[in-house]
């Protein structure tokens, strides 16, 4: 195995075992929050950190291919998809009459209508 | 000239999903362009509708760049509080104006609120977005200001 190659395995390694532990604290998250608020932003940390250490990670381990432009396709796809689709269902919590839980000491703003 | 554009768009993005430069299946490819430009252009006489992409495209790249730095900020927050013995959240639900005029830039804020971990855009209105915070500090509407103006400023013909 010569240097570069060594480097790059580590590299690769290293990104993709981070995303690995985001992704068990973003499912840690989801089980230790009780309420449904809290909840999204654990799994938010899954859809950030977790996806795009693991999809760079990834990106090393193949190198200069076709896999590595798919693997950044499908990379800006979830980015663009993954917030959308909290915040359908974050809107459709809101909108179906759920609020979040105030800290003490602060007041939520309303939704208009 | 757009036609010949997408037509080329199509065929490089089909190339590169399939990796595979045999005649027989480079006919396929072409022939699926051909036919999806078809399809497109029979649609668009039943609604011309376009999205117009009005962004610097520098100033967007300088803007993905420090948007990474702020998620990774963000997660490294967010993992302290869920890995926290006392797990202490600050929840709240709070107003952000926004200043992007195009529908695009708003988008692109609205989702860079969400992508960034403890904070999530819940709904849209005419002014402002609604926000939710896990663990809310009184430097949040700060720091969300500061993203609203850097997202203004990669749209074109914004006052640069």
């Amino acid at each position: 195995m010569t240097f570069l190659e060594a480097l790059r395995e580590t590299v690769s390694w290293v990104l993709i075992l981070s995303g690995g532990f985001f992704t068990i604290v973003g499912a840690f998250g989801i089980w230790r929050f009780r309420d449904f608020w809290a909840r999204l932003h654990a799994a938010s940390i899954t859809d950030s950190a977790g996806m795009i250490l693991m999809m760079a990670g990834m990106c090393v381990q193949a190198g200069f291919t076709l896999i590595t432009v798919k693997l950044i396709i499908i990379g800006v796809f979830l980015f663009i998809t993954g917030p959308t689709a909290t915040h359908a269902v974050a809107n459709a919590a809101l909108v179906s009459g759920r609020r979040p839980t105030e800290a003490p000491g602060l007041t939520g703003t309303e939704p208009q209508r | 000239m757009r036609l010949a554009g997408t037509a080329l768009l199509l065929f490089v993005l089909w190339l590169l999903m399939s990796g595979l430069y045999k005649p027989m299946i480079l006919g396929f490819g072409a022939a699926s362009v051909v036919l999806a430009l078809i399809v497109t252009r029979r649609m668009d006489a039943v609604d011309g509708d376009r999205i117009d992409l009005r962004l610097k495209p520098l100033g967007f790249l300088q803007y993905l760049a420090w948007l990474m730095v702020e998620i990774a900020k963000a997660n490294w927050a967010v993992t302290k509080v869920i890995l926290s013995r006392e797990l202490a959240t600050r929840q709240h639900l709070f107003a952000v104006p926004y200043s992007q005029k195009t529908d695009l830039g708003q988008v692109i804020f609205a989702n860079s609120i969400t992508l960034t971990p403890g904070t999530i855009s819940v709904e849209t209105e005419s002014e402002h977005f609604l926000v939710h915070a896990v663990n809310y500090h009184d430097d949040d509407i700060a720091a969300l200001a500061d993203m609203d103006a850097r997202v203004t400023a990669t749209e074109q013909g914004a006052a640069a």
